[in-house]
């Protein structure tokens, strides 16, 4: 999983570009541009910047820069199940970094990285909005609530 | 709406979707119609009921019934004993936690009672996706009285009068900024609608955008009415599917409703709104960062003036107000400057909306009349801190706010009050500490979070907090000198002095104020090297008690580092060069032998 490597296809090229066409190939909206194709590869490689930047009449060193502001953006494929921890304000006065800690420890991986199998990968985000569960977790669009650093291993086997 | 004898409300809120609500209501659904009862009964979602902490909520209307904490196995009893036989589940409803008695209405619950509901006056009561029920509660009425009845000038008149300050965290008065932008000549105008909402920890704008997105369409409508604005758009984080989910469909009722689109309720007036994503900035929620975003630029501030109502998005005059100052509008127009001024107190009006987080019991989202007391707040509307722990302090004003301790309880709520305790209103994060929280590890919480979302545009800000962090670790790490501290205090004046936007000029005000309201705290740290809360791991050391240790050896098999020696029935020790204090000691150890200093 971790390494599918995205040489353009006709096929994908052909809905990237459709995309860009969607927006009027307007550089104006070049974030909304930039969700969509995100939503589609799972992620913003190079080639997928360079075609964007064609299309909408720019520079890549322009998009490059647009990326790599936002940290929604990413330029490395994610996981299978992405994991996120929430980091906001709540959640860590909750406990949320022995939660990572333990994630850490588990998976062995840094935060950003995915592990070898590509099976999960291990980021942090800031405040979901259900800080009445804090601390919070999601593995893809599921919210876990009140994970204590004990229940870590348990949100892993349910996915491995 | 009339037809049905009962409504159950589900909340729908991120909070309690989390925890299943979803599938309560499709069971509630489900129930109802095998018994025949879809008639009678009518089961909708509504927006958040702010009582997080106990969700998932199910409110039953009329009798104000607040069931917490249910679940889908639930349902059954629900409608046989409730719905059915007419009496309430008494074990899923509110105890208070003082009298241990349950609370058959919400009205008398703690946590309402202090509460005054205007910019969340339909959160919780309505299904936000039906523009009916928004209509059905005055909806779009004050937005037909002004397209008929006023002329801009005289709404802008009722704006001011009303003392409508912006909720976004700078205050600058709502009605005044329409003036101005209307005072801008230029062929096309815009109305923003800022719903970036970076503060970690805070959910205020969100649950107004998933509870009631109509009242802040309606409001965008009338701002473009007074400013000469066809074209409105809301910047939106992209972590917030719901709250978008839910406004696009409201924007796409209210056009078919004719409430946007061209010549709106026969005015001659046209209007329409559109979305724009947030990618993940904090500093995008600053107005002149927020407009490059939605040009497709990099999120970079730029210097103030031009303000955005002189030359804003694609260099047109752009009115940018927060979600929840919007919110206020069409109430403040159905019912009266007057009104609305006679809350909260002299310089301050109407209610503020905060998200209480933290260590406090009833986590959730509140709105309170300006003037209120934090006690009130903490103590009533919260129901204390969690555990029966001792308070110690409360953040507000996320990243560019402070620390207020108990020193601070009875001080009035509002703006000016805040500023001066060295914190601010911000955009309506609370978060609430307790004794186990140390003030100088969550400077440095808040000094991460500034660093990593600091743009770079600006030296102070992207080196200066950078080197302020570092002090703070040296600190936590037990290295600190009381130079550091006269250090820490120098450069966060000049970063607050020299950087060029709101984020660096406020990063160092937790710091700050820490460091003013907290400064035993720091010497503990730096001349006595410890960590009075036990936080900071470096600064804890992990002793065996003579008295206590039997020698079970249960300590020295679970270090993972060897650093415990000692013989069967005899004495044990940790050798403090190896010890990496992970704790698993204290925690194996079945005779209280092991203490932290
Ligand atoms: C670093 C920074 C972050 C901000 N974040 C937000 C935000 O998330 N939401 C918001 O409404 N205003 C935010 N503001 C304030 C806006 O710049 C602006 O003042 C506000 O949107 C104006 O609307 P109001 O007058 O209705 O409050 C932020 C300001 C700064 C300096
Ligand atoms: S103060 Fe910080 S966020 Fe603001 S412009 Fe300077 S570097 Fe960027
Ligand atoms: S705290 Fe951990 S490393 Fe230190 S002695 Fe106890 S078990 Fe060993
Ligand atoms: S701080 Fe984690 S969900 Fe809000």
């Amino acid at each position: 999983m971790a390494s599918i490597n995205i040489k353009l296809n006709q096929e994908k090229l052909g809905q990237l570009q459709a995309i860009c066409k969607e927006f009027n190939n307007d550089k104006g909206e070049l974030i909304n541009v930039l969700h969509k194709a995100q939503h589609l590869f799972g992620y913003l490689p190079a080639e997928v910047q360079e075609v964007i930047a064609q299309e909408l009449k720019t520079s890549a060193a322009h998009v490059y820069g647009v990326v790599t502001f936002y940290s929604f953006f990413t330029m490395t494929p994610k996981g299978e199940h992405p994991i996120s921890i929430c980091m906001g304000t709540a959640c860590y006065v909750r406990g949320a970094e022995k939660v990572l800690d333990e994630f850490k420890r588990i998976l062995n991986v840094k935060v950003g990285e995915t592990t070898p199998d590509g099976k999960f990968s291990l980021s942090c985000l800031r405040c979901v909005g259900a800080c009445g569960l804090a601390p919070v977790v999601m593995v893809g669009e599921k919210v876990f609530g009140r994970v204590s650093p004990d229940g870590v291993k348990d949100i892993i086997e349910e996915y491995k | 709406m009339a037809k049905y004898k009962m409504h159950l409300l589900v909340c729908g809120g991120t909070g309690c979707r989390a925890s299943e609500s979803e599938a309560i209501f499709q069971d509630l659904k489900t129930a109802l119609l095998n018994r025949g009862l879809e008639n009678e009964v009518q089961v909708i979602t509504t927006g958040c009921f702010g009582f997080c902490e106990k969700g998932p909520i199910v409110k039953v209307m009329p009798d104000n019934t607040f069931y917490t904490q249910v679940t889908p196995a639930d349902v059954n009893e629900i409608i046989e004993e409730h719905v059915i036989k007419g009496r309430k589940v008494n074990r899923l409803l509110y105890e208070n936690p003082e009298t241990a008695e349950k609370v058959e209405d919400s009205k008398h619950m703690g946590f309402y009672r202090k509460q005054l509901r205007i910019a969340l006056r339909n959160c919780g009561f309505i299904d936000p996706e039906n523009i009916d029920e928004y209509i059905g509660r005055d909806g779009y009425q004050a937005l037909g009285k002004c397209l008929s009845e006023l002329t801009p000038e005289q709404v802008i008149e009722i704006m001011k009068k009303s003392g409508l300050r912006g909720r976004g965290g700078g205050g600058f008065p709502a009605g005044l900024k329409w003036e101005i932008t209307r005072q801008s000549k230029a062929d096309q105008k815009y109305v923003v609608c800022n719903a970036d909402e970076g503060d970690p920890g805070a959910f205020m704008d969100r649950s107004i955008l998933e509870g009631d997105p109509h009242s802040v369409i309606e409001a965008m409508a009338i701002c473009g009415y007074c400013i000469d604005a066809t074209k409105g758009l809301v910047y939106i984080r992209a972590e917030y599917p719901l709250a978008i989910e839910r406004l696009k469909i409201a924007i796409n009722q209210a056009r078919e409703y004719g409430l946007l689109g061209k010549d709106i309720l026969g005015s001659g007036f046209d209007f329409d709104i559109e979305l724009r994503y947030g990618a993940g900035a904090f500093v995008c929620g600053e107005e002149t960062a927020l407009i490059h975003s939605m040009e497709g630029l990099r999120g970079e501030p730029t210097m103030k003036p031009p303000f955005p109502s002189v030359s804003g998005y694609l260099s047109k005059p752009t009115n940018v107000n927060n979600v929840e100052t919007f919110a206020n509008v069409p109430v403040i127009i159905n019912r009266g400057p007057e009104w609305f001024a006679a809350i909260g107190t002299e310089k301050s009006r109407g209610t503020k909306v905060f998200a209480l987080a933290g260590k406090i019991n009833n986590v959730g989202l509140i709105e309170v009349p300006m003037g209120i007391t934090l006690r009130d707040v903490i103590f009533e509307i919260g129901g204390g801190i969690k555990d029966g722990k001792k308070f110690k302090a409360v953040q507000t004003g996320g990243p560019s706010g402070g620390c207020l301790t108990h020193r601070h309880l009875d001080t009035p709520i509002d703006y000016d009050n805040l500023i001066s305790a060295g914190s601010m209103m911000g955009s309506g994060g609370m978060i609430v500490m307790d004794e186990d929280d140390c003030m100088v590890s969550i400077a440095k919480f808040y000094l991460d979070f500034t660093v990593e979302e600091s743009c770079g545009k600006c030296s102070p800000c992207r080196i200066g907090n950078k080197r302020l962090i570092e002090i703070l670790d040296k600190i936590c790490q037990g290295k600190g000198t009381m130079e550091d501290l006269d250090n820490l205090r120098n450069l966060s004046q000049v970063i607050k002095d020299t950087s060029l936007c709101g984020l660096g000029q406020t990063s160092p005000n937790p710091v700050l104020s820490t460091m003013e309201n907290f400064y035993e705290e720091y010497i503990a740290h730096v001349v006595d090297k410890k960590c009075p809360s036990g936080q900071c791991k470096a600064l804890l050391q992990y002793t065996i008690d003579e008295e206590n240790c039997v020698g079970c050896t249960a300590c020295a098999r679970n270090c993972p580092v060897n650093a415990i020696s000692g013989e069967r029935k005899g004495l044990h020790i940790i050798d403090q060069a190896v010890c990496i204090k992970c704790g698993a000691c204290i925690e194996k150890c079945k005779f209280n032998a092991v203490f932290i200093k």
